[in-house]
């Protein structure tokens, strides 16, 4: 059914389209693809994955340096204790304990699944699986293709998931979920972006693997898909929304040319040896290294330089501490005046590989350069600087079922939140799409095989869902969605970015209402065919509300932690460690922002995330040696 | 800061025309910018695909001017300086909207490329494979999907020969299963019939516009193409099969 303009009070949806399935992925990311493919191979289970762009475009293929998993290929002495223990650090123990732990151990697993599925990893010498180093990883850790793992990644699930039975749905957006009376879920509304048509799939299960909301700010390495519509649909549906003041900036996104600024550097340079340098030509994170990281942290180049050679016995190079660390050290060099041109710090790796190892190693992050700023990395440094790049926070969920609070809605990969705590590390992204993508197909494919039918959708519903999205169209005149867009990422850049104030946040949180009111009178011209004016007014209704909870979780935390940078409370505090912040929807329609106290962890995660890595080290050698 | 014209596809498969726009354009900024310039200021409803803006995804191929490129890699400053800039949709494949393309053909083509099988045996334990050994097949999967090589390839330009060759991408995605050490199908009959090696008679164009610098047609069709001839048209190779059995052909 094609919704032409005009007379909606009697909207009748008797003709519209309707598919059921038992387990319905929204996102065909690296997260969504494995939900997809594991909850397939549940016999009788009909599967659906519905994504925004084409398949095989998702924000995966930008992931550049690899998947964090213990193979032990490259350094035996790896173990997923350690990699626990480096999870659990990386965010300053605010983690789900539980979480992190599925997370550590069963990456390596599905590492060599995603190679027995035709992902064609760089090699060892030995012809295992090559691993690299990245920050916050005590070993060389991360599976890797070059600088394109993501690209390999998100292929190699599509080529894979194609022949698993599941029925596709590309350019599709899907808008509200469907609940039956006794709250459970039974569908979601979307609309084809091509045609403007609506369609409802009827569904046992929803798996929300919609990533992050990205978008929100100005400065950002994400597309345009990133703009939280996992966060507004469920958050809209009563589910929970957790950490969300836990706003990754990776520390190295270009500055120059404006157009391309905030696109991705991978921390790959890094983990190749690519150093940091103020406009001073000092190599300044030396001055950056936290106490907690100063033993396991390279004080001299020059033993920085013998890690990069391959040392055991050196320490790594302080560019390889957590996002966090590096994001704020070249915030305050920059603050300082000793910033590159452009206002960023020097990332070289021209003087510290040949320019041989620098092409095979990072081939895209040659070309980007190349063409886009019209440098050549293996002569001349690049300028770098801070740029939103990953949502530690989302939506609640079960650590080991990505059931929400709402029966029937499962999440997975960024679009959860929990398992990064306050910052995630590098590499833990991709290893967590495989994870948790796998293991919510896995439970919502058990879920969907206990419910006899598909839960019962109140047509009302359906129908409120539709007019909000075409009234966009419908009014005569209103605001342009592009404009409000830009104000909030203006907004939240200025207000609520990497490093945070009281009275900021507060004037950020005002700004945000006001939007809120400018969205009630958003206007898209033109038709519902392939029209963007519209579907990023759609979008726009997620992306405040993510925003909303950002800012709100945001002042509420008054202390600094991880990638939460607060001026006026500078330090981590011990008391905030014990709680979570949610947000919800208040049963009068506003958002409640309150503080959750975490649960205690078990008692071995606590003792192994709390070792000394001498310590553990050795307690490893022995379960090796077993 | 400089004002420029553009020329911009407006419509959709049956009628459309190029509208007149004018837009400002500052130092390093690439086409897909311009697109989202206009969209914002000018035309809301502007109809454009795009995802990475880094060369990464493979969403945002038009043609520029009349050659295939990525608005996201194609700079301002390569293009002459008071030219107008010309933006159509890609000439061989329906239009959706303004520059946007019903690509679907090309995942129906994918669809029917027999999957990557690995032995039982060899998935019970870690994968052992040399880097000298996949450095061909991480060159084809280098590959971003899109599109412009299918797009260029003059049998696919033309209608017919969609029903008869799977196209530069395809017969790429062919070569690196084909040669990925640990597969075990064979391919070879259908690269000829289903996915109609033969239709390719080596112009090279497709190699021309690959943004990822991939060896299409030396790389990939070339010794797909040999393959075909040494399993169908070489005498020496059909006895050499009927006395000691047919067997996969080993990588090179």
């Amino acid at each position: 059914m094609i919704l032409t303009l005009g007379e909606f009070s009697m909207l009748d949806i008797s003709g519209i389209k309707r598919l059921q399935f038992d387990v319905l992925v929204i996102g065909a990311g690296g997260a969504g693809l494995s939900a997809a493919i594991s909850a397939s191979q549940e016999e009788g289970i009909r599967v659906g994955l519905v994504c925004k762009s084409l398949l095989g475009k998702a924000h995966t293929v930008m992931a550049e340096g690899g998947m964090a998993a213990a193979l032990g290929n490259v350094d035996d002495r790896d173990d997923w204790k350690i990699h626990f223990r480096d999870t659990m650090r990386g965010g300053k123990m605010l983690n789900n304990w539980k979480m992190a732990e599925i997370h550590a151990r069963n990456a390596p697993e599905r590492v060599r699944e995603l190679e027995h599925w035709g992902a064609v990893f760089d090699r060892t010498r030995d012809g295992l699986i090559n691993q690299r180093n990245f920050g916050g990883h005590r070993y060389p850790r991360l599976a890797h293709v070059g600088d394109r793992t993501g690209l390999e990644m998100i292929r190699t699930l599509q080529d894979h998931g194609i022949h698993q039975g599941i029925d596709i749905q590309m350019e599709c957006t899907a808008l509200d979920i469907l609940k039956d009376k006794s709250g459970k879920v039974s569908g979601i509304v979307s609309m084809y972006r091509e045609t403007g048509e609506f369609i409802v799939f009827e569904t046992k299960t929803l798996i929300f693997a919609t990533g992050g909301a990205g978008k929100s700010w100005e400065v950002t390495s994400n597309s345009w898909e990133y703009t939280g519509d996992g966060y507004g649909m469920a958050y809209e549906a009563g589910a929970e929304l957790i950490d969300m003041e836990f706003n990754q900036f990776h520390p190295t996104g270009m500055v120059w040319p404006p157009s391309v600024k905030g696109i991705l550097v991978t921390e790959g340079v890094r983990g190749e040896g690519g150093i940091l340098k103020n406009s001073e030509g000092k190599r300044f994170m030396f001055d950056y290294i936290p106490e907690k990281f100063a033993n396991e942290t390279a004080d001299t180049e020059e033993e920085a330089a013998r890690w990069l050679k391959g040392d055991k016995s050196a320490r790594r190079p302080p560019e390889l501490l957590t996002r966090d660390v590096v994001a704020r050290a070249i915030n305050t060099e920059v603050k300082a005046g000793r910033g590159s041109v452009h206002g960023g710090a020097y990332l070289d790796i021209a003087t510290q590989r040949s320019a041989e190892d620098i092409k095979r190693k990072l081939p895209s992050m040659y070309h980007q350069f190349k063409i886009l700023a019209e440098l050549d990395i293996t002569k001349e440094a690049m300028e770098v600087g801070p740029t939103c790049h990953y949502f530690m926070g989302g939506i609640k969920v079960d650590a080991e079922t990505s059931m929400t609070n709402i029966d029937g809605l499962f999440a997975c990969g960024e679009a959860a939140g929990g398992m990064h705590g306050a910052n995630r590390l590098g590499g833990n992204s991709l290893s967590d799409l495989l994870v948790f993508g796998n293991l919510s197909g896995v439970e919502a494919a058990k879920y969907a095989k206990k419910l006899k039918s598909i839960p019962k959708s109140d047509d009302e519903d359906i129908k409120r869902i539709i007019k909000s999205a075409t009234s966009i169209l419908n009014r005569e005149k209103g605001n342009n969605p592009y404009l409000i867009h830009e104000d909030l990422q203006k907004n939240m850049q200025y207000n609520v970015g990497i490093i945070r104030t009281k009275d900021e946040i507060a004037d950020g949180i005002e700004r945000i209402e006001k939007m809120k009111e400018e969205f009630k009178e958003v206007k898209a011209p033109g038709t519902s065919q392939f029209n963007p004016g519209w579907h990023e007014a759609l979008a726009l209704r997620n992306l405040l509300i993510s925003s909303e909870a950002v800012a709100k979780s945001a002042l509420l935390r008054e202390e600094s932690r991880g990638a939460h940078t607060r001026e006026d409370f500078p330090t981590e505090r011990k008391e905030w460690l014990e709680y979570n912040i949610i947000n919800k929807k208040g049963t009068g329609g506003e958002m409640e922002t309150v503080k959750v106290k975490r649960s205690e962890p078990d008692n071995e995660l606590k003792r192994i995330a709390s070792s000394s890595i001498e310590d553990l080290e050795k307690e490893v050698k022995l379960d090796h040696q077993k | 800061m400089k004002e420029r014209d553009f020329k911009i596809y407006r419509g959709d498969d049956e009628r459309g025309e190029l509208v007149n726009y004018k837009c400002n354009v500052s130092e390093g900024m690439v086409v897909l910018d311009v697109i989202h310039r206009i969209q914002a200021d000018q035309a809301n409803d502007l109809a454009c695909r795009w995802n990475c803006k880094a060369g990464k995804c493979g969403s945002c191929s038009v043609e520029i001017n009349g050659k295939p490129r990525l608005a996201c890699m194609t700079r301002m400053n390569e293009l002459d300086d008071n030219e107008t800039v010309v933006i159509t949709p890609l000439k061989s494949f329906p239009v959706m909207k303004d520059i946007v393309s019903d690509v679907s053909w090309n995942y129906e083509q994918n669809q029917k490329i027999k999957p990557f099988s690995p032995s039982k045996k060899d998935t019970e334990k870690d994968f052992v494979m040399m880097q000298k050994d996949v450095d061909r097949v991480q060159h084809f999967r280098k590959c971003i999907e899109c599109y412009l090589c299918q797009n260029m390839c003059h049998v696919i330009r033309d209608n017919e020969g969609k029903d008869k060759f799977a196209g530069p991408r395809y017969m790429t995605r062919l070569a690196s299963l084909e040669m990925h050490p640990m597969d075990n199908a064979d391919r070879i009959e259908d690269v000829k019939d289903l996915h109609g090696s033969g239709m390719c008679n080596i112009t090279r164009c497709c190699t021309e516009v690959c943004p990822e610098e991939i060896q299409i047609t030396d790389d990939a069709i070339i010794p797909l193409k040999e393959r075909v001839v040494d399993r169908f048209y070489d005498p020496i190779m059909m006895l050499f099969r009927k006395l000691f059995g047919k067997k996969k052909e080993t990588t090179n």
